[in-house]
């Protein structure tokens, strides 16, 4: 039984896209929030920020360490998810459900090709740890 | 049955909102010698205030027993040893309490004339070249109010000399074991941030820099920030090839004078080729650390930067002492007035107290106690690095985490024991780092105790190593939830929220 | 030495543990190059009786025993002996940064205390736990408007204290913060709003204020604020004199306050240390730089406290954080804490008011420059040079006012005077019949 939906793709920088029509949600996986811990705040983007793949889009804070979010695809963000600020804990109990991070709409639909699939993702985060 | 050296008192207190109550007061004050005023009529009704909501209402004697009790939570270098690395925990002389206080110093007012000054000027003065002296360097400036802040001084200053030779470059190098005010102070100055590796001896990686240096791109780089010993206690055997590297491409060397405990009297930075530095006259010179400050941060020179030092310097004109504000190559005012004088008055003190042979001795027992607790706990704890330790020594807690206890949980132990924990997780390039500074100013037979319970929770650790895990078990307040704290910040008191939850 | 608690011959038992026969055995190891192969040239070590009459010697070669009339950002207020009561305990004098919660609940606690004490004296929502000093307070609250703004410039008055503008020049110059400054009316001695309003543009993101300015006058701050907020700015509001919150009006208007804390039972020792705070409202909570202590529970699920957002500071965000702050100036702060606990609610107006007071006996005797409203100071022209009524003033064992040529050319012979509750009717006699003449 896999933790990581069949039909998302992944990042080895643990980010997952689930992707519908030209709207990519995306979010951080399980891994990247046991290895956090503690989640206590998750800083996001404005809505209509043009972000590109590969780089920064947020970050998420545990109490002693800040990680960078890196956006997954190109696009703008459409959406971000209110109710983390004042739950951030939802990212511990939730990553690939409530607690999605932001919606982007996609500007370049072949960069979902180059990201990883449930299996191969699961693969990469076995080989890491 | 554990040796514990001394216990925690748990007194009970409120907060002063929660104690408060109308028409109560701690003050009185002389009836008025002219004529009171109507705030309404000298400025203006829209200008005055309704009362400060909240604001404690208590008499003198409910306000010294509050604090009285406040104190009692706390842990003090009066109490025992305080073992933090590279925070030099070492003990505050009273005497030095005493003179900054005297009236002539304490009430001296920045802007009064200085003729009517002379006295405070000579004692920035003698602290001046005092400090000039320990650190072999030119010229220093004594306004940096803490060591951070003497970190952007210095870079401000390595940038302003650069600029004056046409280009201010471009990045900082910063090994891996500096303090992360280094790289947060290059940033500041408008540098970015190279990391430069550690070797397997923990020293800087001299290959490595030469490599970076020899790089088209190296009139890049404009300095080389470096804590001498290294955060892992370690000297820097290779400091002056590294001084002549960077020095034969323009850039230069700077000086985090972090852990100067471990040098005074026996080397100088100016002698190996520092190019800039600051101190920490509450590390080094025993100004009092006061639960996180006042601190002070002088930054010490070589003569190619005292044009671009901050204004004002002092400087003697016809036997009087004079600040100099006409200095156009300054970087310019880095603080109001001085800079921290109460804790130059504090630091010379302890300067005189000692004495130059004295400051030499006290160097050396800072050595000797931290190799002693270095020799002795070696059996138990793994030690990463086996170059000689200067006044500080980094254990990792590998076979500590074998058995599921990491060095925060072991620092959370010492506690029980009666100590203050050592640093704990720094420097990050060791794996569960035990950062353990004792200083000179421990006594054999506290080093022992220490040196005892650190066995005896190694031993714990052996047996039974889920009996410490949820340690302080000793303690008025046990381990403070710092999740909730940062997910649901409250940072003040409100009447409404803590009402239903007062103290005990 | 009395400092090293340590006989010879446990030294030599330690050296010996240590598989060692000499004390130099412990850095030998040093470069020969690098040792420093003689004494430093420092004299011998002296006793404590001797050090208190090398520093009683330095002591009397100052204005002791002079009356002054100098504030300028540094104002002589008495201090309740409470405030060096407490903060000489060597529990709070010899302990560390708080890092520790479970045996530093003692410090967490009073700046917990502290931190609500300077949000009800400001109005604001939030407060970190102490800045250096109000000169270094300023910068760092421009820079929290630029990441708050995600702008560039800050303009401010040419009445904010001239050395924290010239701190502020400082740490602006390689952030990318162009900082210019607007004018104040030469009438009332306020802000010159008609100044402020053609140079606030698109990109400015903070206007700084103080109040009461340098000159002593009492702002219209609400004016300001609405202009910067009309072009998306942030007002940053300064004080220097603590001592006036007991009577003025918080700041409400503002979004960040950065301030001075010396009047509060800090001694002017020549110029530091003091203690600086930045508070804000709420929701800039996390672009405060500096500590902060957080309200939690233990284990036993009773109240503590901690630091906490600590993600912001130096030693986790290294070159992205929000500043290299890494010290407080906690036992400042502390005496601070003592002192408005000592004054409370009704203490803090009744000794503002008598400030009030005290500078209005001055200011009927010397006409003030300026028409605006004034706190405890004010800017009087001198009869003739400043320099020569102030001589003539010493003869009297009294420091006049402070120049103001040397910041303002402009002003001629203006000097900046300040009373608190510690001048005397007598020697403020002095004064006038001094610039009577």
């Amino acid at each position: 039984m896999s933790t990581y939906p069949a039909h998302f793709v992944y990042t080895k920088e643990h980010e997952w896209v689930n992707a519908a029509g030209d709207i990519a949600t995306v979010g951080i996986t399980h891994h990247a929030q046991h290895e956090l811990g503690d989640i206590v705040y998750v800083d996001l983007p404005k809505v209509g920020t043009y972000v590109e793949q590969g780089k920064t889009l947020g970050s998420v804070e545990s109490v002693k360490a800040v990680s960078d979010i890196y956006s997954p695809l190109s696009g703008e963000v459409t959406e971000i998810n209110e109710t983390l600020a004042s739950a951030p804990e939802k990212l511990n109990e939730d990553p690939h459900g409530e607690a999605w991070l932001v919606k982007i709409r996609m500007s370049a639909a072949d960069e979902i090709k180059k990201l990883l699939s449930a299996a191969d993702y699961q693969t990469y985060v076995g080989a890491e740890s | 049955m554990i040796r514990k050296v001394r216990q925690h008192i748990t007194q009970n207190e409120a907060l002063l909102f929660e104690e408060s109550s109308p028409g109560k007061s701690g003050y009185q004050l002389p009836a008025l010698d002219v004529p009171a005023v109507d705030p309404h009529e000298a400025l203006g009704g829209g200008n005055v205030r309704d009362e400060i909501e909240g604001f404690p209402e208590v008499s003198e004697v409910e306000a010294i027993r509050h604090f009285t009790r406040l104190s009692t939570w706390n842990y003090a270098i009066d109490l025992g040893l305080y073992p933090l690395g590279s925070c030099t925990m070492k003990y505050n002389p009273r005497v030095n309490e005493l003179v900054a206080r005297l009236d002539g110093l304490a009430w001296a007012h920045p802007y009064q004339p200085e003729s009517l000054s002379q006295g405070a000027m000579q004692v920035i003065a003698d602290l001046e070249s005092a400090l000039l002296e320990i650190t072999g360097m030119d010229a220093i400036t004594l306004q940096p109010a803490a060591g951070a802040h003497g970190e952007l001084t210095g870079i401000l200053l390595v940038r302003a000399y650069l600029e004056s030779q046409g280009n201010p470059r471009k990045r900082i190098l910063v090994p891996d074991s500096a303090h992360g005010t280094n790289p947060a102070t290059a940033s500041m100055a408008g540098y970015a941030v190279q990391n430069i590796k550690s070797n397997d001896k923990g020293m800087m990686d001299v290959e490595q820099l030469a490599g970076l240096l020899d790089r088209d791109d190296a009139h890049d780089i404009a300095a080389l920030m470096v804590t001498n010993p290294s955060t892992l206690g370690i000297f820097e055997e290779d400091i002056a090839k590294v001084a002549g590297i960077l020095h034969s491409k323009g850039a230069m060397l700077y000086m985090d004078g972090a852990n100067m405990n471990a040098l005074v009297g026996l080397t100088r930075p100016g002698d190996f080729g520092v190019d800039v530095m600051h101190l920490n006259l509450h590390k080094t010179f025993s100004t009092p650390h006061g639960g996180g400050g006042p601190g002070s941060g002088p930054v010490a020179i070589k003569k190619h930067l005292e044009p671009f030092l901050p204004v004002p310097v002092l400087k003697k004109v016809s036997e009087a002492w004079h600040f100099d504000y006409n200095r156009p190559q300054s970087i310019g005012r880095v603080r109001a007035f001085y800079g921290n004088f109460g804790v130059l008055v504090r630091a010379l003190a302890y300067i005189l107290a000692h004495g130059g042979p004295g400051l030499r001795n006290a160097t050396v027992d800072a050595l000797m106690n931290a190799n002693y607790i270095r020799r002795k706990l070696e059996p138990h704890y793994d030690l990463p690095y086996s170059s000689p330790s200067m006044h500080e020594v980094v254990f990792s807690d590998d076979r500590q985490s074998a058995n599921g206890v990491k060095t925060g949980d072991l620092a959370k132990r010492l506690i029980d024991y009666g100590f203050h924990p050592y640093t704990v997780s720094f420097p990050t390039i060791v794996h569960g780092a035990i950062m353990i500074e004792p200083t000179e100013t421990e006594s054999k037979r506290e080093l022992d105790l220490f040196i005892d319970a650190m066995i005896s929770i190694a031993n714990e650790i052996e047996a039974d190593p889920k009996s410490v895990l949820q340690a302080p078990y000793s303690t008025r307040t046990t381990r403070v939830d710092e999740v909730l704290a940062a997910r649901r910040p409250i940072v003040r008191w409100k009447p409404d929220r803590s009402s239903s939850q007062a103290a005990d | 030495m009395r400092y090293l608690p340590k006989s010879d011959s446990e030294r030599q038992e330690m050296l010996a543990a240590c598989g060692i026969a000499t004390a130099e055995e412990l850095y030998a190891h040093l470069p020969a190059k690098a040792k420093l192969n003689r004494e430093l040239n420092l004299a011998p070590g002296i006793s404590e009786y001797e050090i208190i009459d090398f520093f009683k010697a330095r002591a009397d070669d100052t204005a002791q025993g002079y009356a002054s009339f100098l504030g300028a950002g540094v104002y002589r207020h008495y201090r309740p002996v409470l405030c060096d009561t407490i903060v000489s305990r060597g529990e709070f004098l010899t302990s560390y940064t708080p890092y520790q919660a479970e045996i530093a609940q003692g410090t967490l606690t009073a700046i917990f205390e502290f931190q609500t004490m300077i949000c009800q004296l400001t109005g604001m929502d939030v407060a970190n736990a102490s800045m250096y000093d109000g000169s270094t307070a300023v910068p760092e609250a421009a820079m929290m408007a630029v990441r708050v703004t995600g702008r560039g410039k800050v303009l401010v008055s040419r009445v904010v204290h001239p050395e924290y503008r010239e701190v502020l020049t400082t740490y602006a110059r390689h952030q990318g913060m162009p900082v210019e400054e607007f004018g104040y009316h030469a009438e009332t001695g306020q802000l010159d709003l008609e100044d402020l309003e053609a140079k606030l543009d698109r990109d400015t993101a903070a206007v700084i204020i103080q109040s009461p300015n340098f000159f002593g006058v009492i702002e219209n701050v609400k004016a300001a604020a609405d202009l910067a907020h009309k072009s998306g700015a942030l007002l940053i509001f300064v004080f220097a004199e603590a001592a006036s919150l007991g009577l003025l009006a918080p700041p409400t208007d503002a979004d960040i306050v950065a301030g001075e804390l010396q009047s509060f039972a800090i001694s002017p020792s020549f110029g530091g240390p003091y203690a600086g705070i930045i508070a804000a409202k709420e929701k800039f909570l996390r672009q405060l730089p500096g500590r902060l202590v957080g309200q939690s529970v233990d284990s036993n699920g009773n109240r503590a406290f901690c630091l906490t957002l600590s993600t912001r500071e130096q030693h986790i965000r290294r070159e992205k954080a929000t500043s290299n702050i890494c010290t407080n100036q906690a036992l400042i702060a502390l005496m601070a804490t003592v002192y408005m606990t000592v004054y409370g609610k009704e203490g803090l107006r009744e000794l503002a008011t008598q400030n009030l007071s005290k500078a209005h006996y001055l200011s009927s005797k010397i006409k003030p420059r300026f028409t605006g409203p004034f706190f405890n100071e004010f800017v009087a022209d001198a009869p003739g040079s400043p320099e020569a009524v102030n001589q003539q003033l010493l003869g009297k064992k009294i420091i006049g006012g402070l120049a103001l040529n040397r910041f303002y050319p402009e002003l001629g012979n203006a000097t900046l005077l300040c009373a608190t509750e510690m001048s005397r009717r007598a020697d403020m006699d002095a004064v006038a019949e001094a610039y009577a003449q």
